[in-house]
């Protein structure tokens, strides 16, 4: 009887391990919905409301796929022409811990969306909605917002800076504790 | 008559003209004024003014200061007319005049374009403008969301607004015009945008536009007809500004006139360069892709193409073309000859008979290993098979860098030293090709560039170059790269600026430093020098970090990328601990 309860075991350790993350290879190409779901501010008068949090956000931001997915794009949608590798160049740097718009995957699916005044394009209509919240969750991960076991961990090209999943988290980067 | 006699003698009396001197009618007396960027048509930057000399410059002090209220790349000249400053901020493109014949220049009028914000998205590097320029009363100047406008000069009110460029296919404005025969002559930018470059005349009485003259594309576009006649066979034949790409790479390709023109009124002809063909990576455009990375020389009346010459065919790297040209006369090995000088992006200071195109000599003047040299008999840049890029191929220690030994920072050329001043950068770098998609209106470069310093460390210089002799008379390490431009004075003094924020002043003669003043930031402007209502000399610098070069302080970039503004900030890691952001006008005058 013990040698079949251990094989038991093992066999249901095996099975967890075999535990994938889901892979949505065929992400939805229509549109996601036309609101702009979040503030750009955190001043709101008679205090801060909830924002409306939608929940591709939290499907999305810790996918290993949807992140190598959006690394891939955002060479692809010359989001790299001026953002760089995340240092910024025509537009501003994404690996810092500044954020003119709002941090949120929220907000920067909003933003790649929508645009901003400043020199952001708007990139609605051209951009599958699942592909901004892939590029929303890469545009974390070069801030250290992404977990490592998720983030990209290896570059293919001439190297910019070290692996999105050993990327420091920019909030805590040169701070003490 | 009884006032000119004297004057008549006296001219009769002065020496005998130097050997090396831009055309009279190209560069007129000096009065004092500065009314276009270069100074004057064969684009000379002296001035003729010597209150200010080698052994008094030391006594220099502030006269006046002003804020521009920008806080991005200051790469304006200032202009002086009669009584007035004019000067035009980077975006949102301000003009302000200034009023010199009161005490502290106040302001005596501003206009404000409003351009439109989302123009800043596809500035390629910085926001930046590179001035404005007075003819017949008015002020001409571009905005970077692609408007010429004409102003009032004694007013500021607007007189004409002609919306040229068209931000959502990645055109902005960033170069200053040249009024040339009561035309508004204007290029616009967008390299890196795969925008198609083009120059166009607008009337300067109502800006409609008299002829457009396109950087790539079919002959009619290029304004090529009977009357091109280039030097060197391979710029001879139909269309090749379309048979030099892919099947309509042309559309997308570049070849734009951010830089600088100049005019000889002898010859009745403009000069001027044309940018980089797009994308970056070349293997994605096969083809010599006319007419980018080359110099026109064009009808200022029709636009019509005279000649051709191309400095960068094929280029590899980003060497842009646009870079100003001096025009001088001179002997040239026992010939009087009508030279253009150009010192090029691609690290060669090329001599060009202007009349026809034709290459005299093109000696580097710095460290170049991109290519081993110009074959004089071709005119063709002889390209280093081992410094070629490509898709997937990591190219390293390219020198000169994307930026080139010498990006848009004008040099200075002084007649009574016969040397023409350089400032330029000393940079190498590592590219690798990569795939790219065009989607109008966002980049299309296709290349991992990261930058370094060149040899000996400092990343730029300020060098003095014997046009006669084909070599440096001298060469000033500085830190940084020297992205300011430069003026050089009959009082032997030439004046530059650096990016942790020094104002210069060094012997004409042997460069020797006579006086530094550290502006507030870094210097990236032109310098004028001018007379003031009192009668006496004035030098003035607009100083406020930015520009490719100061990118990482302007637009606050993240050294930890060493691709960050297109590789530029991996040399310039250390400098927002030099300078910070701020535009601010500094004017000097001796005691």
């Amino acid at each position: 009887m013990r040698p079949a309860v251990v094989m038991l075991l093992l066999a249901g350790l095996a099975l967890a391990a075999c535990q994938r993350e889901e892979r949505d290879t065929r992400p939805q190409s229509a549109l996601g919905s036309g609101e702009q779901p979040t503030p750009v501010t955190t001043l709101e008068p008679g205090g801060q409301r909830p924002s409306p949090s939608d929940n591709k956000a939290a499907s999305f931001e810790a996918n290993a796929f949807h992140l190598s997915e959006g690394k891939r794009l955002f060479g692809w949608f010359n989001c790299s022409g001026c953002h760089a590798n995340g240092g910024g160049g025509m537009g501003p740097a994404l690996m810092d811990e500044k954020w003119i718009y709002g941090s949120s995957m929220e907000s920067i699916h909003a933003t790649i969306r929508d645009g901003r005044p400043n020199g952001m394009p708007s990139f609605r209509d051209m951009i599958p909605d699942d592909q901004i919240w892939e590029l929303a969750a890469f545009v974390r991960s070069l801030s250290g917002n992404a977990p490592s076991a998720a983030a990209p961990s290896r570059d293919d090209d001439m190297m910019a800076h070290p692996s999105e999943n050993r990327m420091p988290n920019a909030a805590t980067l040169g701070k003490s504790p | 008559m009884l006032v000119c006699a004297p004057l008549m003698a006296a001219a009769s009396e002065a020496p005998p003209a130097p050997a090396i001197s831009p055309p009279a009618a190209a560069a007129p007396p000096d009065d004092g004024q500065w009314t276009m960027p270069a100074k004057n048509y064969a684009s000379t930057r002296y001035s003729e003014l010597a209150e200010i000399n080698e052994g008094n410059v030391k006594n220099l002090q502030i006269a006046f200061t002003f804020s521009t209220g920008v806080n991005k790349g200051q790469e304006a000249a200032p202009l002086v007319v009669g009584s007035t400053m004019y000067i035009v901020t980077p975006f949102p493109n301000i003009v302000y005049a200034l009023d010199l014949s009161k005490p502290g220049a106040p302001m005596k009028w501003k206009y404000e374009p409003n351009p439109e914000p989302a123009a800043q998205g596809v500035a390629c590097c910085d926001v930046v403008t590179r001035g404005a320029a007075f003819a017949d009363g008015r002020i001409f100047f571009n905005t970077l969301d692609g408007h010429t406008i004409a102003l009032d000069a004694n007013s500021g009110q607007p007189i004409w607004n002609a919306h040229i460029g068209n931000i959502n296919i990645g055109e902005t404005i960033t170069m200053a015009p040249l009024v040339v025969k009561g035309k508004v002559l204007v290029g616009n930018s967008g390299g890196e945008m795969g925008v198609r470059g083009w120059v166009k005349a607008l009337d300067a009485g109502d800006g409609h536009v008299v002829w457009t003259a396109y950087g790539t594309g079919p002959d009619k576009d290029v304004l090529i007809g009977p009357d091109f006649k280039p030097h060197y066979d391979v710029d001879k034949g139909k269309d090749l500004g379309v048979t030099t790409w892919p099947p309509e790479a042309w559309k997308t390709g570049g070849g734009n006139m951010w830089g600088w023109i100049s005019y000889d009124p002898d010859l009745n002809l403009i000069y001027h360069g044309t940018g980089n063909p797009g994308p970056w990576n070349p293997d994605l455009r096969p083809g010599d892709n006319k007419w980018t990375s080359g110099i026109f020389a064009r009808d200022p009346d029709t636009g019509a193409a005279k000649w051709f010459y191309q400095w960068s065919p094929h280029d590899l790297h980003d060497y842009d073309g646009i870079n100003e040209q001096i025009l001088l006369d001179m002997d040239w090995q026992g010939k009087q000859r009508k030279v253009l000088v150009r010192p090029e992006r691609n690290g060669y200071l090329y001599v060009l008979d202007r009349t026809t195109g034709e290459v005299l000599s093109a000696k580097p003047f710095g460290p170049v290993n991109s290519s081993k040299g110009v074959d004089l008999k071709t005119g063709r840049l002889i390209e280093n098979p081992d410094k070629q890029t490509g898709t997937g191929k990591v190219v390293r220690d390219i020198c000169p860098t994307a930026s080139g030994l010498k990006d848009w920072q004008p040099s200075a050329f002084s007649p009574k030293t016969g040397l023409l001043y350089i400032p330029h950068n000393n940079l190498c770098m590592d590219e690798e090709g990569v795939e790219v998609n065009y989607i109008a209106g966002t980049p299309y470069v296709g290349m991992n560039v990261r930058m370094i310093p060149g040899p000996g460390g400092n990343r730029g210089a300020f060098t003095a170059w014997d046009i006669a002799a084909e070599k440096p008379a001298w060469s000033l390490k500085e830190n940084f790269p020297v992205w300011s431009g430069a003026v050089v004075t009959a009082g032997d003094v030439v004046f530059y600026g650096t990016m942790e924020g020094w104002f210069k002043a060094v012997s004409a003669k042997t460069g020797d430093l006579l006086w530094q003043f550290k502006t507030s930031s870094g210097i990236i402007g032109q310098p004028i020098t001018y007379r003031g209502p009192d009668g006496h000399q004035y030098v003035a610098i607009l100083s406020g970090v930015g520009g490719w070069a100061g990118a990482i302080v302007s637009g606050d970039l993240d050294p930890r990328d060493a691709t960050a503004a297109l590789g530029f900030v991996n040399a310039m890691k250390d400098l927002k601990n030099a300078t910070t952001a701020g535009g601010t006008l500094y004017v000097f005058r001796l005691p």
